[in-house]
């Protein structure tokens, strides 16, 4: 039996439903696995059962599953203790990784966020920042690499679920579990005639007729729809391959992050653009746009004030 | 002063909260709150974005409901934009919708709440989880992974993409159904219905005859209640007007857009999710016996609110569980019973909408231009009513957002439930790990989720 530990930070869920939409394959995993600890689904608490103690605790584990990044400092906390007891980590989603959705923050300081929320909502009525007995946020929000050392990286807004399974059948062997450093292209169905874009456009109409089957139609960006797929790790489809935006026909946004570690996906799809000859000022909130999901690591930094 | 207990995390919901209970001097309940312990500040971020971006940013603040949020902020952009969506485009996203309903229902009832019933409240907490429902009844365990699997599959099919979806755009749905994918999914469809059917004839027979006298004395408090009716009173899901009832059962009709004349949130230091309260009650308290403004939103709240239901079977239910509790029901535990009756609208309205030809039509997606405007697109989610409110620059830039989850709606009656639930069960200094569980199901029944309430 192999004792796993589940923690969620900065997150959504989506990640942790991704490990149930497994299905019937994880009821063969259990067997070989005792969950120790997992608020979505069991009743372990930080404290003791009645709260009786005064240092959190999260019980020891082989692995630990973290989802989230870090936004406050309970979330850094946990992480501390979650790597503190599990003998190998995993971050779990972008999120984790690279600080995900949440991580489009990290364009504001701290203070315009609590404005915003607190002060500038249109059924708010004003008051002070909330802060009784409550985590206090951190300055941004961090992906769990830049808090405590991580072993695994399965990235994805969500994850695939096979993806979840292989890297548990892996560790249950003793082995490691990286994802190849393929791009979305290279699983992309779309056909690709090497001509160069004309124009970005926004996608605000079909890309391509509808009557069109997947197989048939044209390359994405290839069609002037900006798609973040050339720099994207491949992944989402799992043993499918076909990457989920395409099969649902829209552009890919970069869910999975950068194909390999030390990369600059923003830097490479711009000189990638520019290099066919296209006017980069066509796409719109160009930062936030080509590192959606990877803002944490300093990717993301405030947005100098506008005159 | 008497000693403070703190129950951290609250479990078996989605997201971050604690539940903090004050005790006097003689060991009896003087205060008990639940508070959000996180904030990711979306309202702030989406900001600055093109508004198409939107539904499928969004999603994120829900890892579980993320199809309402999607849902709700693709309906904000038609607002934006100003187009009608082509009414076969309008059917996907209902299906989308009722698919994804049965999937968070099953996972509510069978992963989520149902320990607390099939183990028994004060079971030992390492057993009081799925985990142990699988040890104890294996078939059943089985059948449930499988059914709520059947829904993720079913959206993939349909969508591309089951968690984060992309497929509910502007103007319309992205990707078309194919005859053959019709036909994948209605079979799947047919065995997730004969297992919604299973589950409301196992929990009337096996579950919540044991319960009984817990509805009526764990957590019961008296508030109004919000939920979407169709023009002819009957729920609706995807789309239709706004019903607020008072707690005395009196109820007034609104369109999404007038939200914000109905509808003001309050702030409290002491938790970072705010408390949207009634305006016409002039007010906002949470004291037990004399609350102010308060009203309830998901399962319960819309039962309530509704006349009636549209697909035979769940009408049936509901007709038996209006005779049963009458209108409108305040008892906070029967949100489980209404709940599975809502499964089972959902599960017939998948296989009804499926059994529409016009349902595999390709004229699903009207192109838009971007405008300077402003759309208020409005869901119910699972856990309640969800509004999603966004302005744009003439570039379609978004300007401005507001929104508000299902659970937020609730936060006061959360609070309240917990409350009563604690001075009840909590006395003279006595208490033990199955008690403060106890008060955690009161909680639960609301199905609460943290992430996007606080969002």
């Amino acid at each position: 039996m192999v004792r796993v530990a589940e923690e969620w930070l900065n997150v959504c869920g989506g990640c942790e439903v991704t490990i149930l939409n497994i299905g019937e394959p994880l009821l063969d995993l259990l067997p070989s696995l005792q969950f120790v600890h997992m608020p979505l689904l069991m009743d372990h608490k930080y404290f003791g059962q009645v709260g009786e103690k005064t240092e959190l605790e999260i019980p020891d584990a082989e692995v630990g599953i973290v989802s989230g990044g870090i936004r406050n400092e309970k979330e850094r906390h946990v992480a501390e203790e979650m790597r503190k007891k599990c003998k190998t980590l995993i971050a779990l989603g972008s999120c984790a990784c690279y600080g995900g959705i949440p991580g489009l923050a990290n364009q504001s300081p701290l203070p315009d966020l609590f404005e915003k929320v607190y002060r500038q909502s249109k059924t708010t009525e004003p008051a002070g920042d909330p802060s009784e007995g409550l985590p206090k946020l951190t300055d941004r929000v961090y992906a769990l690499d830049e808090v405590v050392k991580v072993d695994v990286y399965i990235p994805g807004c969500p994850t695939a679920p096979e993806l979840v399974t292989q890297t548990l059948t892996s560790l249950l062997e003793g082995k490691s579990f990286a994802l190849p450093e393929r791009s979305v292209c290279d699983d992309c169905p779309t056909k690709r005639e090497k001509k160069a874009v004309t124009s970005v456009k926004r996608p605000l109409e079909s890309p391509v007729p509808l009557t069109q089957k997947l197989e048939e139609s044209r390359c994405f960006m290839e069609l002037g729809y900006l798609c973040v797929g050339p720099v994207t790790k491949s992944g989402c489809g799992g043993s499918e391959k076909v990457p989920r935006c395409i099969k649902g026909y829209m552009t890919c946004r970069g869910c999975f992050g950068p194909i390999r570690k030390g990369v600059n996906p923003m830097v490479d799809m711009m000189s990638a653009l520019s290099s066919i000859g296209l006017d980069m000022k066509l796409i719109p909130d160009r930062p936030a746009t080509l590192q959606r999901y990877i803002g944490a690591q300093g990717r993301l930094k405030p947005l100098p004030q506008k005159r | 002063m008497g000693k403070e207990i703190v129950v951290q995390p609250v479990t078996r919901i989605e997201g971050h909260a604690k539940v903090t209970i004050q005790l006097d001097d003689a060991g009896n309940v003087s205060d008990a709150k639940v508070q959000a312990v996180e904030l990711r500040g979306f309202e702030k971020f989406c900001i600055g974005r093109p508004v198409e971006e939107l539904p499928r940013i969004v999603t994120s603040i829900c890892g579980l409901c993320q199809w309402s949020h999607h849902l709700a902020s693709a309906k904000a952009c038609d607002a934006v934009f100003g187009v009608e969506i082509p009414p076969a485009a309008k059917k996907l996203r209902e299906l989308a919708n009722s698919i994804a309903f049965t999937e968070e229902h099953i996972l509510h009832f069978y992963f989520l709440a149902g320990a607390d019933f099939m183990m028994g409240p004060d079971a030992d907490y390492s057993f009081r989880n799925v985990i142990g429902i699988a040890g104890k009844v294996p078939d059943l365990a089985k059948k449930v992974v499988r059914c709520r699997h059947l829904g993720a599959r079913m959206l993939e099919i349909l969508s591309g993409k089951s968690i984060h979806p992309v497929a509910a755009v502007p103007g319309g749905f992205s990707k078309p159904l194919r005859p053959q994918e019709r036909d994948e999914i209605k079979s799947m469809a047919n065995e997730v219905l004969e297992f919604a059917k299973f589950s409301i004839d196992f929990a009337k027979k096996e579950v919540f005859p044991k319960y009984l006298d817990a509805f009526d004395t764990l957590a019961v408090i008296k508030t109004g209640f919000l939920g979407t009716v169709k023009e002819d009173g009957a729920l609706d899901l995807y789309d239709g007007i706004l019903r607020m009832m008072s707690p005395d059962g009196v109820f007034e009709d609104f369109r999404y857009d007038q939200y914000t004349d109905y509808i003001a949130e309050h702030i409290e230091p002491w938790t970072y999710l705010k408390f949207p309260y009634m305006k016409k009650a002039g007010g906002f308290s949470m004291d037990l016996n004399d609350p102010k403004g308060v009203y309830r939103t998901n399962t319960l709240a819309r039962l309530n609110v509704c006349d009636g239901l549209a697909t035979p079977l769940a009408q049936k239910e509901f007709e038996e569980f209006r005779k049963t509790f009458g209108r409108p029901v305040q008892n906070t535990l029967l949100y489980h019973w209404a709940r599975l009756i809502e499964l089972l609208y959902n599960a017939e309205n998948v296989v009804r909408l499926l059994d529409d030809p016009e349902i595999m039509s390709t004229e699903i997606w009207k192109k838009v231009e971007p405008r300077a405007g402003r759309g208020v697109g409005c869901v119910e989610a699972p856990r309640g009513t969800l509004i999603h409110d966004y302005e744009t620059d003439a570039n379609g830039m978004v300007t401005n957002v507001n929104l508000i989850a299902g659970t937020t709606h609730n936060n006061a009656a959360i609070n309240m439930s917990v409350k009563r639930a604690a001075i009840d069960n909590i006395k003279e200094g006595k208490y033990d790990q199955g008690i403060l569980n106890k008060v955690e199901m009161a909680i639960r029944a609301y199905d609460p989720c943290m992430s996007c309430a606080t969002h």
